[in-house]
């Protein structure tokens, strides 16, 4: 009895070090030596300027101003509407959406009428912002991705589907050709994980950077 | 459904299988104290790991003294886990706390402690907003790593007794924890974690990043060391997230092949395990058999959960949204699920971490369609038996198949035999406490989560008064009991209004009796396990005659999976009938 406590805790402590100190900074040493980018978020400059990283989605939207004052909710988060010349990442059940430091899931269940609500909403909201450039689109046209909130809330990729869509808004509202955007959407979607895991989605961060290169960021 | 979402499925089962078939034979030798290809690297720190504790690692442990082990230690690992947590902020002087996060109350950090000393990991704080990288990395990671050790060593200790020849020794508790840290969970550990940065995992110190996008709007990026503490997490099925929505974080699951790798990692020991058992008791099928009983199992439950999920929700149909996949979109049930996943990523992924006590996510299990849900819940009805936790699955299914020699002695009329050893009265009143008490903790604490208002408060409030509601409780306490660790999320036990924990409370109800539930759980069927391990381990072995009953043909896998069905399905199923069944059956919303 007494030898086991002292073994425990000689071994807790030992072991703590161990596992809880050497291991992850050994890992750390090596992975910001070989793999720097990616150890350190893959983080994306422009002109020098941190505008995030090219893993975690973001919202493209702008502040509501009102009699000149940037519009809050009751907690203080701001108010916005979606920025017509980007394209518009996946509904995001973080607060505020993208909050890239409080990834949360939506937890809305499969029979929930709130589910349902939250649902259409989306897609009415989609619709809003679309269809005035794909007159045909409907509610049974809209992805599913566009519709529901993915699980991190930071999901950094929409469907190809959703994107093509999209493209024509972006090319009408940028005064680019249709073709050129489409190009565009082409050259940033990833395709599967060793050519079978997972699906394809276009990188909406890398997508709209490449826009801002090609016709000059907000105006 | 997709072409690709079956190949998948399908080449996941193979790579797995061509994958622990090796580890197997590894780790047997690692075990029955063979040369093995690491010795050479292993060796000399084994020694000093021994002399430092004052161990000799030959002394022979019965059942009685492997458990005092077992317990005295995980007791010092509580204590120094609660300690570590408590004093967050003590800790800023090594930098590891950029954010200077608070501690969480003391009701959040009872349950948090629980849930990773016994391999739960279940999460009622959020790692991103409540946890500095000193509290995940000097405290949770290393229960990550040990309470995976202690698993292991149970399971090796089961085995000694079912094939010893004599005596009552199980082996040394402390020979079995050091061999498995070091040789078994170390190197593959940091092999993931490189592979995982390599994939695009993040693995840092630094400040949270703090920016402006493109349009303007300023927002923040968690950051800190995620590939070191996901790897072991997968591997030693923890499966407690370093963020919030675990391996649906694209720090910590960046593309389709972290994913692959992710889920592989998941069940590569638990497979390995049973071809381990094969070599140790000196037939190889013996292992076959069982290895073919859990695959069975797990094929199938996938199946259901991918054919569910691309089928779509009730909520979805009643928005107008179709479902079909069509040319670029994956169709199916997206909600809670990630696009780089897609339907059949994220629902193998989900059935591989319930079947395995791990419970990370890549998803969310709350928005599963009924039927989808009704997969994890049935995982862990039937025990954490399909491949389960590290070391819980081989001991657990072990006492499944005990108790399915005993029945099958029963029915033949012969006294049950297992590998020559007589089953009697004794040995199989301790598997039936063993087996039994996991179910009926799960039902006492639902039901009484369920019949009070303080356990009712836990419920997210979409789901408050309906059968989802019954879900998100049902599922808490299966899951705490099972030692899983996954959640229908919404359930919540941590009210945190700011990030770092200031103004936070805890829901005292839910932390106070989710830790019981996962402690008791844990604990009483290791101690269990390892007193049938002591009764086995001195019996004479007879040499098996025309008469004696094979554990290692179709037919026995056959009872096998008719025992472990039997046994869940008599204990679960009217609860199941609430919650996830009903939605899924009448696809009303509620």
């Amino acid at each position: 009895m007494k030898k086991d406590i002292v073994t425990s805790a000689i071994g807790i402590l030992v072991l703590t070090l161990v596992f809880g100190i050497l291991y992850p900074l050994v890992i750390t040493g090596i992975s910001q030596v070989a793999f720097p980018g990616n150890a350190n978020g893959q983080q994306i400059d422009v002109n020098g300027k941190l505008v995030g990283s090219q893993l975690i989605g973001q919202q493209f939207a702008t502040q509501v101003v009102k009699n000149g004052k940037p519009q809050v909710d009751k907690n203080g988060n701001p108010v916005t509407n979606p920025d017509p010349r980007y394209f518009q990442s996946r509904p995001s059940a973080t607060v505020p959406p993208y909050n890239g430091a409080a990834s949360t899931f939506s937890n809305l269940g499969p029979n929930n009428v709130a589910t349902e609500q939250e649902i259409s909403a989306n897609i009415q909201a989609y619709l809003a912002l679309e269809k005035p450039y794909n007159p045909g689109l409907t509610a049974a046209k809209v992805p599913v991705d566009a519709a529901n909130s993915s699980a991190s809330g930071l999901d950094p990729d929409i469907s190809v589907a959703n994107a093509d869509i999209q493209a024509h808004r972006v090319a009408a509202v940028r005064h680019l050709p249709l073709a050129t955007v489409t190009g565009l959407v082409s050259k940033y979607t990833g395709g599967r994980g060793l050519g079978f895991s997972g699906e394809s989605g276009v990188n909406v961060l890398d997508l709209n950077l490449a826009l801002d290169r090609m016709t000059g960021a907000r105006a | 459904m997709t072409f690709a979402g079956w190949l998948t499925i399908v080449l996941f089962v193979v790579v797995l299988t061509a994958l622990a078939i090796p580890l197997g034979r590894y780790m047997a030798a690692v075990y029955t104290g063979e040369r093995t290809i690491l010795d050479p690297l292993f060796n000399t720190p084994e020694r000093l790991l021994y002399r430092i504790l004052r161990v000799d690692p030959h002394r022979e442990q019965d059942w009685k003294a492997y458990a005092k082990s077992l317990i005295i230690f995980s007791l010092a690992g509580w204590l120094l886990l609660y300690f570590i947590l408590r004093t967050q902020t003590l800790w800023n002087w090594t930098g590891l706390n950029p954010e200077h996060f608070h501690s969480a109350p003391w009701n959040v950090t009872f349950n948090t402690t629980s849930s990773f000393l016994t391999n739960t990991n279940w999460q009622y704080y959020s790692g991103e907003t409540t946890m500095s990288y000193f509290s995940q990395m000097a405290g949770l990671t290393v229960q990550n790593f040990l309470s995976a050790g202690v698993g292991i060593a149970v399971a090796v200790a089961l085995i000694r007794g079912i094939v010893s020849r004599s005596g009552s020794s199980l082996g040394n508790f402390w020979h079995d924890l050091v061999r498995t840290v070091l040789w078994v969970l170390t190197p593959i550990s940091f092999v993931i974690a490189l592979v995982l940065v390599f994939g695009g995992a993040t693995q840092n110190f630094s400040h949270y990043l703090s920016f402006n996008g493109p349009t303007g709007l300023a927002n923040s990026i968690a950051m800190g060391p995620v590939a070191s503490q996901e790897a072991i997490k997968l591997l030693g099925t923890n499966g407690g997230g370093f963020l919030n929505v675990n391996s649906a974080h694209p720090f910590e699951n960046p593309t389709g092949f972290t994913n692959f790798v992710e889920m592989l990692t998941v069940l590569v020991i638990p497979a390995a395990l049973v071809f381990m058992y094969g070599r140790m008791a000196g037939n190889r099928r013996q292992g076959y058999a069982i290895f073919a009983t859990m695959m069975v199992m797990f094929v199938g439950a996938v199946c259901v959960a991918y054919i569910a999920e691309a089928h779509g929700s009730p909520a979805q149909h009643a928005a107008g949204l179709h479902t079909q996949v069509i040319a670029g979109s994956t169709g199916g049930n997206l909600e809670g699920k990630e696009q780089r996943f897609g339907i059949a990523g994220s629902a193998l992924f989900d059935v591989v971490t319930t079947v395995t006590s791990c419970g990370a996510v890549n998803s969310a299990l709350e928005s599963f369609t009924g039927i989808g849900g009704a997969v994890p819940f049935a995982n862990l009805s039937a025990s954490e038996v399909i491949f389960g936790g590290v070391g819980t699955g081989l001991y657990s299914i072990l006492l499944y198949v005990l108790l399915a020699v005993f029945i099958g002695g029963l029915m033949v009329g012969r006294t049950p035999e297992y590998l020559g050893k007589k089953i009697e009265g004794r040995e199989i009143k301790l598997v039936t406490l063993a087996l039994l008490i996991t179910p009926l903790t799960a039902l006492f604490s639902t039901a009484l989560a369920t019949a009070s208002a303080s356990g009712r408060a836990s419920i997210s409030s979409a789901a408050a008064g309906t059968p989802q509601g019954f879900s998100e409780t049902f599922y808490a306490y299966l899951s705490q009991a099972n030692n899983n660790g996954s959640a229908f999320a919404g359930y919540t036990g941590f009210i945190q209004p700011n990030a770092g924990s200031l103004g936070s409370h805890g829901v005292t109800f839910a932390d106070v009796l989710g830790g019981f539930t996962m402690m008791f759980a844990r604990y009483a069927p290791i101690l269990f396990a390892l007193a049938v391990a002591g009764a086995l381990a001195g019996k004479r072995v007879s040499p098996a005659g025309l008469g004696t009953m094979r554990t290692d043909n179709p037919t026995f896998v056959v009872l096998l999976i008719g025992v472990i069905i039997l046994v869940g399905a008599l204990t679960f199923f009217p609860a199941l009938l609430l919650g996830p069944i009903v939605q899924g059956l009448t696809g009303h919303l509620y």
